[in-house]
Formats: structure tokens, sequence, C-alpha cells
């Protein structure tokens, strides 16, 4: 066994751990921050595979910023802590259990189907997840869906302001 | 484990330890020269009693903040108020494992020594090293935010939500700040940025990118110092307002490691001025056999940071605090805007084939 699998079989666990821990606890704050441990051990996952670009980026946009903009938001609600767990019923129960077993055999259908490609994983490049293979993918196949995206974030971004100026008082 | 393997281990600890030793006491003596500077601007004498010129004084501050009572306030969260400074220090501590010290790596031999080690200038050389540095101080923020969040008090909690919206709306001035020596340089490696400043124009004005990017830099040291919280941007602990901001309910040890945090960022991000705009190491027409190269490069470049810290120390006692609205306007709406007009404008000169 490797350094590096080790270091994946740790990191998964991790993740899968702390994903659980987000939807089990009961306080926002803590959840918020199962979360971000989450995120961490998902970079970890794509160190090891060698996208060390992938995994900076990780890092600073979703931990360094779209969960600190979350605890920021969570802060200043401030919510009390569940008292209570989520409503449930047989209805919700069964349909509950119904979709997790889809989503398990779909998942696991997907691994199975990659073992079964002869069990060797398709051998990559040497630039594979470097900066600049990521970039000139997103600039070139992908460069409709790259600009979309950014257009999309930028009308969420008008909406939100848009949305926020119309409460400030003596507007309008 | 066979000898290889133990080889590179050692190498890596003798590494750590270089690098490691060199920030803790360059930590513990900021806190004397912060305060023997100020003494001086102030036409004071400062802590001067503890050894000569008090430079034993680091040593009595950590030993009494370890002999003090160590209080958690009875509203606190105790876990995250335990961890909070614990989040806070690791990452300003960790950044310098991506930071280069000098040129090339040495041998142990060289010094001397029995081993056929050899020590090279960082402790990870990592290809995109200049992300990993502003993700690890984008995960400052959690410490201060869950300190003040912890702390169940009214004092902390106003500091770390004023820090946590500082610190992100001047990360993006900073992440603009820096680009534009990635696009001239076209690499993310700290060392590769650093080799590249290397010569001179004219045999005199040595090839550091602040020439290049000066606009860049003036950025990235406005940025900075809204990102570490020092004054004039230290509405996050602003003592008439506030008490201490953030870390209001801490006491001891606890206290002392955002401290710690604190005057590390302060070195990592002098560190990371100097490699990326004051040619790292380089020191321009140097040439030395190994190891007095490495040694003077070294030398160098504590030099060079020294001078930013000192650069902190002295904006503290020259500028006046700003007002928090102001500094959110200087943020959003002015060094924003200016950066990323100094990204395009260099974006476009290198697309022509000029820089």
């Amino acid at each position: 066994m490797s350094l590096d699998t080790i270091l994946a079989s740790v990191a998964s666990m991790t993740a899968i751990c702390s994903a659980l821990m987000v939807i089990w606890q009961r306080n926002a704050v803590i959840s918020a921050l199962f979360l971000v441990l989450n995120l961490g051990s998902v970079a970890i996952l794509f160190l090891t595979l060698g996208g060390e670009f992938l995994a900076a980026v990780q890092v600073i946009v979703y931990a360094g910023a779209i969960m600190v903009l979350f605890l920021f938001v969570i802060m200043l609600l401030n919510p009390a802590p569940l008292k209570e767990r989520f409503a449930s019923g047989p209805v919700v129960t069964g349909l509950t259990f119904a979709l997790g077993v889809l989503f398990v055999a779909s998942l696991m259908r997907g691994v199975m189907s990659l073992a079964g490609a002869g069990g060797a994983m398709a051998s990559v490049g040497e630039r594979y997840g470097s900066t600049r293979s990521v970039g000139e993918l997103l600039f070139t196949a992908y460069l409709y869906p790259f600009e979309l995206a950014g257009v999309l974030l930028l009308v969420a971004m008008v909406g939100a302001v848009v949305l926020a100026r119309r409460q400030a008082p003596g507007e309008d | 484990m066979d000898a290889a393997m133990l080889k590179e281990i050692g190498e890596i600890v003798v590494r750590m330890l270089i690098i490691f030793t060199a920030v803790f006491t360059g930590v513990a003596y900021m806190t004397l020269v912060e305060r023997r500077v100020s003494a001086w601007m102030q036409d004071r004498l400062g802590p001067n009693r503890v050894g000569p010129q008090g430079l034993l004084q680091p040593l009595a501050d950590g030993l009494k903040h370890l002999m003090k009572e160590d209080v958690t306030p009875p509203g606190a969260h105790r876990t995250v108020f335990i961890l909070a400074p614990i989040m806070v220090l690791i990452p300003a501590v960790v950044s310098f494992a991506v930071i280069p010290i000098a040129g090339d790596a040495i041998n142990l031999q060289d010094l001397g020594l029995p081993w056929d080690w050899q020590i090279k200038p960082f402790i990870a050389d990592v290809s995109v090293g200049l992300l990993i540095l502003l993700g690890l101080a984008s995960l400052e923020v959690y410490g201060v935010v869950l300190a003040g969040w912890s702390s169940g008090s009214k004092y902390p909690a106003m500091g770390a939500l004023r820090s946590t919206a500082q610190m992100i709306s001047y990360e993006l001035a900073l992440g603009l700040a820096i680009l534009p020596v990635i696009l001239t340089t076209g690499s993310l490696r700290l060392q590769t940025i650093a080799e590249a400043q290397s010569g001179t124009w004219f045999g005199f004005i040595p090839h550091w990118n602040v020439f290049i990017h000066p606009f860049g830099f003036l950025f990235l040291l406005i940025s900075i110092f809204a990102e570490n919280k020092r004054l004039p941007f230290d509405l996050p602990e602003a003592e008439p307002e506030l008490v201490a901001g953030y870390h209001t309910e801490y006491s001891a040890m606890k206290f002392v490691m955002f401290y710690m945090a604190e005057y590390s960022a302060m070195i990592a991000n002098a560190a990371l001025m100097v490699t990326l705009f004051f040619g790292g190491w380089q020191v321009p027409g140097l040439a030395l056999p190994q190891p007095w190269m490495f040694l003077v490069q070294a030398g160098a470049f504590a030099v060079k940071t020294f001078f930013f810290l000192f650069l902190f120390v002295w904006v503290r006692w020259t500028l006046p605090r700003f007002r928090y609205d102001q500094l959110m306007n200087l943020g959003w709406k002015v060094l924003l805007e200016l950066a990323f007009i100094n990204l395009l404008v260099v974006a476009m000169l290198v697309a022509a084939g000029v820089m």
C-alpha cells in the first residue's frame, strides 16, 4: 500500500463522515464547520489524483470564500439549534429509503463500470490537472459553458443587489 | 524503512527545523520590535529591563502567559472556543512551507557536517505555491469568525463580523493585484517567480517585479494591511469601540496563539511581497561559492522581509484608523476597480507582446 493510497482512503473516510455530521448536527455553525472539513478532504482527494490546481481552487473558492459567507450569514441570523429531528412518518421514511437505495445503486453501477474496463484506468498525460491544461480546456472546449456560468453568476448578483436595495428605507 | 527514505525524511525535518525556528523566533522578537519601535516613535523607552535592551522580554512574556489562568466564559461553546485559536494559527504557520528562502540547494557537507544531505531552500516545492498561500490566507478567517461566535459575547461577535467582511472584501483586491505578476512570469511556483527576477537593467536597477508592476505592488501592499488587520485598517479590534474585538474573551496561552498567528501572518505576507515584487532572495550581481551563496541569499531575504515588517510598525504609528464605511468603500469601489484596470492593461500589453 503506497502513501498515496493511505492518504486517499483517509481523505475519503473523512469526507463521508464529515458529510454525515453536516446533516446530523443540530447546531448550524457546527454543521457548516463539518462542511468545511468535507470540502477540505475533497481537496486532498484532488491532490492525490494529481490535480494540484483543482485542489488549491477548491480550498480558495469553496472553503475560503463560499463557506465563510455561509458562516457569516448564519452568524448574522443566529438561528436557535434545532430542538427536534426532521419530520418523519411512514411515507417520508419510505420515500427517503427508496431514493437512497436508487442513489447508491446508480453510484455502484458507475463504479462497477469503471472497474469492468479491464481494471486498468485510462492513463493521463503529463500535464493532467495542471493549471495550464485546465485553463486551456476552459477557454477552448468548454468556453461557452464557462462564459454562461459567468453570466449566470452575474445575473444572480445583480438580482441580489436589486432585492437588497428595494428593502432599504427611504428608497423609491 | 530503507536508508534512502530515512535520508529523505531527515532532509525534510532539517528544512522544517530551519524555517520554523526562524519563523517562531521572528514572531517572538517582532513583539519586542513592535513595542520598542513604537516607544521610539513616541519618544518613550519601551521594555528595556529584561536582559540587555529588553532582548529577553519575549521569553518573560511567554512565561507569564503560561502561568496565567485560562478562563473560559460561561456562555462559550467550549469545543469551538478551544478550536478557534488553533484554526487561526495553523494556516498562518503552514504558509511558510512554500516560500523559498534562497536559490539553490546546499549540501550539509558544504557546511563541514558529516551528513550527505541536500538542504533545499523551501519545505515543499508546489507548482501552485501562490494559490496555496492565497488559500491558506482565506482559511485564516475561520479562526477569527469562530473565536467571535464561540465566545458568546457581543464585542467578539461584532469584531468577528467586521473582520470577516473586511478579509473577504480585500482578498479580491489582493488576488487581482497579484495576477499581473503571474501573467508576466507565467508560473504559480514561487521559486520560478523569484528566479525570473534575476539580473539588472543598465547594470544597476535590479530586475524586480516592483519596477514592472508598481501599481500591482501598491494595491497588494494596501490589501495586505487590510488582510492583516493592521492600522489603518484594524477595525475588527478597534479598542475604543470593541474592547479587543474577536479575542476579547481569550486569556493565557489561547490569547498568545492569536498574537502568534497575527505576527506569523504578518511575516508570511511580508515574505510574499518580497518574493513577488522584490526579487525574493535575489541579490543582484552576487556570485559566491556555496554555502556562502545560500547563507547570503537567505540573509538578504530576511533583511528584505524585515524592511516590510518595520513598515507595518511604522505605518501603525503614522496613520489614523479609517471609519468602517470608508474601509468598505475603499475596498469595493476604489481598490478593486483600480486593480482590475491594472490587470487589463497588463494583459493587453502581454497579448501585444510588449511585456
